[in-house]
């Protein structure tokens, strides 16, 4: 018995989680959600935990049959989603029905949307993670992007309530132009100064050929002090690499695992779900922060994360308490039943 | 720790992000560095429990990826300084190589001929060549398992193709310039193929999926078409 069954696949549907973390020093990238914010969110919707696996839709085009009732949540950019030819709200859990279709018609803001799903996808873990990565071929699917006529299960649990949350200030705002934060290194010794100031001060825009890998920015040419390669190092999402050509690389979820060009800068955390938002000409301006700053914006974000999922969590009967057995930590999850 | 050459005489602590420090010990690429950096990744992992989410050894430097709301920056930099200080160099035990058996030329092999006449040699010379030094394997990359050997000798450093290949197999053995590796997934490239494994180098459904690692060193060893299907149909555990 399958829940849901793919009708059209839109341009790029896979399904992603929080990433793959453990064999990059094998060569593995890490994969996941481009915006895990929307991820994670969608999956505090949904009543499922942070990291589940999710359907990510880029652009677009994607259509689904339900096999089944279900709960679901759909956050991320806003891709005009509908049931059954009804606009839907998003960022709040939705009630599906046997037989509803949920179709994305055309891009509105931002470029990826997220749908999980109550009780998370039945799809087997790949080295801990359900990620697709479509370059080792592993993960997701059969390691491929979705297709029409793929059928899945989504796994059985208690359905939560249908409830609209208060959550609007957590809410992000994608915009055709952006202001990213980024923090220095680790090659900005190998640039020109020069270049270093123009990479702060001038407009880049996010150009066709960009991708789940890595977005291939146009504009100031930045100059190094002696050519763009390095020894090879490690490299991960946000980095900005800048090959010969002088044109930014901001490295995305499949990232490959190390590279040998100079990085001038890194993307702070806090911006990573506005970077994974921004679509073909777009652009982007750059601003430096400290370490601290980003540190400060980041653990900030983790905490509103947290409290969003312990309000949705509590409202459904569900609390979480860490005890101490033996000296052990656990992190034990208790739910009210209807006897 | 001693100075020698091109290591640093105390590492270099670069930023990367507000999730990673990369720690830098030299700058060229060596297995004496390399024996650093395997020892410092060991020493790393040994350290920390879940305020690290991966460590990464590349040619010479290290990626510490960690979690900020776990460890502030300055106790995680405390922590690698202070290993850094206390760190002890631990042997290579080169007698653990990895055999790597290969079918060389043919239609597993294509290219062996360019890389002969390149380099004015027979084809058993390029055989014997490549089969008879051991690689260390640096760091993977590239793909899933892909290694960066180093130690291919001089005599037959190839460039690559001109036309890259939009389909190499899983386990073509390759030359691009003045380094050798091994394909872990079909993918495009522009390798000189000169032989294939039948070795799954990465196996996702393997308890453990990784046949290479940073720091091991491999050989490679000719074998005949005939133990190459052998091997082939043993590992496919058909």
């Amino acid at each position: 018995m399958y829940s849901l069954e793919i009708i059209n696949s839109g341009l790029l549907t896979t399904i992603q989680d929080c990433g793959r973390y453990g064999y990059q020093k094998y060569g593995v990238p890490v994969s996941g959600a481009m915006d895990k914010y929307s991820l994670r969110l969608a999956n505090v919707l949904a009543g499922n935990k942070e990291c589940e696996a999710c359907i990510e839709v880029t652009f677009g085009g994607l259509k689904i049959k339900f096999n089944e009732d279900c709960i679901i949540a759909i956050t991320g950019g806003n891709l005009l989603p509908k049931i059954n030819g009804k606009e839907v709200s998003m960022w709040t859990s939705l009630k599906i029905n046997k037989n509803d279709t949920l179709e994305f018609c055309r891009l509105i803001s931002g470029l990826r949307s997220y749908i999980s799903f109550c009780g998370g996808l039945d799809l087997p873990d790949v080295l801990n993670s359900k990620s697709t990565d479509l370059k080792s071929k592993i993960g997701g699917l059969n390691g491929r992007k979705l297709v029409k006529g793929d059928k899945i299960k989504i796994n059985n649990s208690s359905l939560i309530k249908v409830t609209k949350y208060p959550i609007e200030k957590y809410i992000p705002k994608y915009k055709n132009e952006i202001t990213l934060n980024i923090i220095l290194g680790p090659q900005n010794h190998l640039f020109k100064n020069s270049s270093i100031v123009k990479f702060l001060n001038s407009k880049y825009e996010v150009t066709n050929e960009s991708d789940r890998m890595g977005y291939r920015l146009s504009g100031a040419e930045l100059e190094h002090l002696q050519g763009a390669d390095i020894i090879s190092d490690g490299v991960s999402y946000g980095a900005v690499q800048v090959p010969g050509n002088g044109q930014p690389i901001i490295m995305m979820s499949d990232s490959q695992t190390t590279g040998g060009y100079a990085k001038i800068a890194y993307v702070a955390s806090c911006d990573f779900h506005l970077l994974a938002q921004a679509k073909p000409n777009d652009k982007i301006t750059f601003k430096e922060i400290t370490l601290e700053d980003a540190h400060f914006k980041y653990i900030k974000m983790e905490k509103a994360l947290k409290s969003i999922k312990k309000m949705i969590d509590c409202d459904n009967g569900i609390h979480e308490y860490k005890i101490t057995v033996n000296k052990k930590q656990y992190q034990v999850k208790v739910e009210e039943i209807d006897m | 720790m001693n100075g020698c050459g091109y290591m640093y005489n105390q590492f270099k602590y670069l930023t990367a992000g507000d999730k990673a420090i990369i720690i830098e010990v030299g700058d060229s690429i060596n297995e004496k560095i390399n024996r650093v950096i395997i020892s410092l990744e060991k020493e790393i992992n040994n350290s920390f429990n879940d305020e690290l989410l991966e460590v990464i050894p590349t040619y010479r430097s290290i990626m510490i990826q960690y979690n900020p709301v776990k460890i502030t920056y300055m106790e995680l930099l405390n922590k690698l300084k202070s290993i850094e200080t206390n760190l002890k160099i631990t042997e290579n035990k080169t007698n653990k190589v990895i055999v790597i058996p290969v079918v060389y030329g043919g239609e597993y092999g294509p290219d062996i001929g360019n890389v002969a006449q390149y380099n004015n040699l027979s084809i058993k010379d390029v055989i014997k060549i490549h089969s008879s030094t051991k690689y260390l394997i640096y760091m993977l990359g590239f793909t899933a398992g892909f290694p960066y050997l180093g130690g291919l000798d001089k005599r037959i450093h190839t460039p690559r193709l001109e036309r890259p290949r939009i389909k190499i197999e899983a386990g073509s053995i390759g030359i691009a310039n003045n380094q050798t590796g091994i394909y872990p997934v079909d993918s495009p490239g522009g390798w000189q193929i000169i032989g294939k494994t039948p070795l799954k180098i990465f196996n996702q459904n393997s308890e453990n999926p990784f046949l290479l690692e940073p720091g091991k060193y491999i050989r490679f060893k000719p074998i005949s078409e005939r133990r190459f299907l052998q091997l082939k149909i043993e590992e496919e555990g058909v």
